[in-house]
């Protein structure tokens, strides 16, 4: 009952931030220089005032920009993103189109970083101070600091161009028309490279902070109290450590599960990969306004509900901690 | 009496087809697959008249006529056509067998229609131009007939497919255009059929079986791949995914390596209609660059050799003046400005230059543009200029350029073949109104040089036009109202089994109906 009345009063703060951001997005990407229909004239190679007028016309751009609001947080409240004047279709069909292969994309590297970043951290914890631990350690820190999109380029340059193993761009093998098993290992093949990339930097933020965290718990006097007792090493850090540890991984990870939607702009671009983020930086270009705020919607959306999914999980993870 | 072009038309027809003889026959089948950067914005091409959308939809749509690259009219949609004497009247013999993709008869009505009504409506470019026409009649189901109210020379230029794509009026008539839902499953009459797009990955066309030419086209398939990073593009060549980078798809440094590769072909040409001049705009409103002096020094104070050559890899050719060597009325006969630093600054010295900072707006148009503006910069810098460069992304580009507020930036525009159609837009003084970066951006203003391009659009014959567009460009090259850079080739890369590409003025706009795969 308590756990219902904290997920509904979360809910209800959740829709007030989310108007809140919406306003703010609304009012951010209005201040930024240039229009919609300066970028379609633009494009056109031509163009002269009654051009461009008739086109902010259609786009609704000649009225003040309170009304150009209202109507926007109108629609919102009745799940209607709008119209995409540029792509000539619905927001919500634009973002519903891309969806599932950012989903793959993303998901595919969260869970690769997650698993993988926690069990190179734990390793490293366990045997701090050793050859392995400075090996990951240094692997880790290399890809904190290497840029995403250097990374993916190497990478391309290396398993597409020289070795010719996997295929340097897009989701699919376009025009083979493969169907069934095949399709999915082509699917597959294509999805090696970005997801692996897009899932290093955070594979190695996960097993700094496990590793660091691990090192820490394992301090701690009760850590020293079930080793005193005589359990098995193993147990003492999965069951004691590793579990405890795991919280500031934790929030982590929903910050970066709340980005899943979002899409994932660079390695997109890189790779070519049809997904939200290439969507949004497209739109960002042609101030395509309703479908970048139908973007920034949903993406939002979801860094809210994954905060309180992360705030739930807290309590699986540590009972101590309670909700509300 | 009517001057006829049928002769000359059939003796062209029959001199490719000879040249075609001699050199292999094509062959029929296969699939391509072609870069398109960046993503159409839709493939309706009476609607949407930028690049990338041209590029794929030239392929779908056509026009009454095509263009060979010294820019003489071929047939396309006329099989022939014929000028009145006084050249007033253009009258149109259309192919009699031609069908929309949808299998509807396609007739002189469907020429009308898209010319005086929709695009018209849609098209602010060829409105313009239409101003000088009085009326538009089928005379018959296969005859069109043009009427102006008086000469307007570059008439026989303005029929290039992007710039007059032929519409279907069973589709559009009575709708309102822009809202068709046809607009996704375009209909053409071109040697290409729409078949699929999948959003951010690619747009296949397929063969029209039905096409009018016979034979024609021989590739079966038509892949364009959407890839937004220029090194993804280059590896996507390098790694034989795609065959054809039309021009500009990947970056400048890149081309020598690309073209290094085994089997690779490179060509310039298929730019011709368009020739695209790059040059720098000059606020001759305020500030500095209101002077002329300064605004001459500033082309002596640049080293537009160093752009040709380094930036660019040597692809293009330093410009004399406004108008680009390629286009109909060129002349070098004018000033010339060679890089020479001591006159930029002497001329500055003249003009009481006192060192107020002149923004510099670059292109956002990839690395290229970036290192140009950055060269630009330091020129004028050894110079004595003293420049601030005001980095934007493409709507801030747009946005700086309508409202007039910068002293210098980078821009290129297509020229269009003739300097009625593309050169004096940029220059009449009748031209300046904000909210557009496509007139006379820079607030030139010389009664000499409106008159002259008014009488230069309207004279006849071509004699009398070249005379008066030769004193326009010497009189705007002792201006220097804007900075002309340079005459902009774009290398298309591709793999040498892909055969008869660029054959016209427009490239691969139009040109997968004569292409053909030697494999």
């Amino acid at each position: 009952m308590r756990l219902l009345r904290f997920i509904a009063r979360r809910l209800v703060k959740g829709v007030f931030v989310l108007l809140a951001i919406v306003v703010l997005n609304f009012g951010l990407i209005r201040a930024a220089p240039g229009d919609p229909a300066q970028v379609m004239a633009g494009e056109a190679g031509a163009a002269d005032e009654m051009f461009i007028q008739q086109l902010r016309e259609r786009f609704g751009l000649d009225k003040p920009l309170y009304e150009q609001l209202a109507i926007y947080v109108g629609g919102i409240l009745t799940l209607d993103l709008g119209y995409s004047y540029r792509q000539q279709m619905p927001v919500s069909q634009l973002i519903f189109d891309r969806l599932p292969a950012t989903l793959l994309l993303t998901g595919t590297a969260f869970f690769i970083s997650l698993l993988l970043g926690v069990l190179l951290g734990a390793l490293a914890a366990a045997r701090a101070g050793s050859w392995t631990d400075s090996a990951i350690t240094i692997f880790a820190l290399i890809f904190y600091a290497t840029p995403l999109f250097w990374v993916a380029l190497m990478a391309i340059l290396l398993f597409s161009v020289t070795l010719g193993w996997l295929p340097a761009f897009g989701i699919e093998t376009v025009g083979a028309g493969e169907s069934g098993l095949a399709g999915v290992l082509d699917l597959l093949e294509h999805l090696v490279l970005p997801a692996t990339t897009l899932g290093l930097f955070f594979m190695a933020v996960y097993a700094r902070m496990t590793r660091a965290s691990m090192l820490e718990v394992a301090q701690l006097d009760y850590v020293k109290t079930a080793r005193a007792k005589g359990l098995p090493p193993g147990r003492v850090t999965r069951a004691h450590v590793l579990r405890n540890a795991l919280l500031p991984v934790l929030t982590l990870a929903g910050i970066q599960a709340g980005q899943i939607v979002g899409g994932a702009v660079l390695t997109e671009t890189v790779f070519a990969w049809p997904g939200i983020g290439r969507l949004m930086f497209d739109a960002l270009l042609q101030r395509d306004y309703n479908l970048l705020l139908g973007i920034f919607f949903v993406s939002s959306a979801m860094v809210i509900l994954f905060n309180l999914i992360t705030d739930l999980l807290y309590r699986v993870v540590d009972p101590r901690i309670e909700v509300g | 009496m009517q001057r006829t072009m049928l002769f000359a038309t059939t003796l062209a027809a029959g001199v490719l087809a000879a040249g075609l003889a001699l050199a292999q026959t094509p062959k029929s089948g296969g699939t391509v697959n072609v870069v398109i950067q960046p993503e159409p914005p839709g493939l309706m091409l009476g609607l949407i008249q930028n690049g990338p959308t041209q590029m794929v939809a030239g392929n779908i749509y056509e026009s009454l006529l095509r263009y060979d690259e010294k820019l003489q009219p071929q047939p396309s949609l006329a099989e022939s056509w014929t000028v009145s004497d006084d050249g007033t009247v253009y009258t149109f013999k259309l192919h009699d067998n031609v069908k929309w993709h949808d299998g509807e008869p396609f007739s002189a009505d469907d020429v009308v229609f898209s010319v005086d009504k929709f695009l018209r409506q849609t098209n602010a470019r060829l409105r313009v131009s239409l101003e000088h026409v009085a009326k538009i009649e089928a005379l018959d189901k296969d005859t069109v007939r043009f009427t102006l109210k008086q000469p307007f020379g570059p008439f026989l230029g303005i029929f290039e497919g992007g710039t007059m794509p032929i519409v279907p009026k069973h589709i559009y008539e009575g709708t309102d255009y822009k809202t068709n839902p046809a607009n996704n499953t375009p209909i053409g009459t071109g040697p290409f059929k729409f078949d699929k797009w999948e959003k951010g990955s690619y747009i296949h066309l397929v063969k029209n079986q039905d096409y009018y030419l016979e034979g024609k086209p021989y590739i079966d398939e038509i892949y364009w791949h959407v890839i937004p990073d220029a090194a993804s593009r280059a590896v996507a060549f390098e790694t034989g995914k795609v065959d054809v980078l039309p021009g500009g798809s990947v970056e400048n440094f890149d081309v020598p390596r690309l073209t290094g590769l085994p089997n690779t072909c490179v060509t310039e040409k298929g730019w011709e209609y368009f020739s695209p001049l790059a040059w720098l705009w000059l606020n001759n409103r305020e500030g500095p660059l209101a002077k002329k002096e300064v605004r001459q020094a500033v082309m002596y104070a640049l080293d537009r050799d160093f752009g040709k050559e380094v930036i660019w890899n040597g692809f293009g050719a330093v410009p004399t003046g406004p108008m680009t060597s390629a286009l109909r009325f060129y002349t070098d006969d004018v000033k010339k400005y060679p890089h020479d630093v001591d006159k930029a600054k002497a001329l500055l010295k003249e003009a009481g230059y006192d060192g107020t900072p002149i923004r510099l707006l670059p292109l956002p148009y990839g690395e290229t543009w970036r290192r140009w503006a950055e060269a630009t910069r330091q020129n004028l810098i050894d110079a004595g200029f003293n420049v601030e460069m005001q980095a934007t992304d493409v709507p801030g580009w747009n946005q700086k350029l309508a409202d007039w507020d910068y002293d210098m930036a980078f821009t290129y525009l297509y020229q269009y073949g003739d300097p009625a159609l593309g050169v004096a837009r940029s220059y009449l003084s009748t031209n300046i109104a904000k909210g557009s970066q496509w007139n006379n951006v820079e607030g030139y203003s010389n009664p000499r040089v409106d008159e002259l391009f008014e009488k230069g659009a309207t004279a006849f014959p071509d004699s009398k036009r070249q005379e008066i567009y030769t004193e326009v460009q010497q009189q705007l090259v002792e201006d220097v109202p804007v900075a002309w850079l340079l005459e902009l080739k774009f290398p298309t890369i591709m793999s040498c089994d892909v055969k008869d590409l660029i054959t016209t003025a427009i490239g691969v706009n139009d040109g997968f109906r004569d292409a053909w795969l030697d494999r």
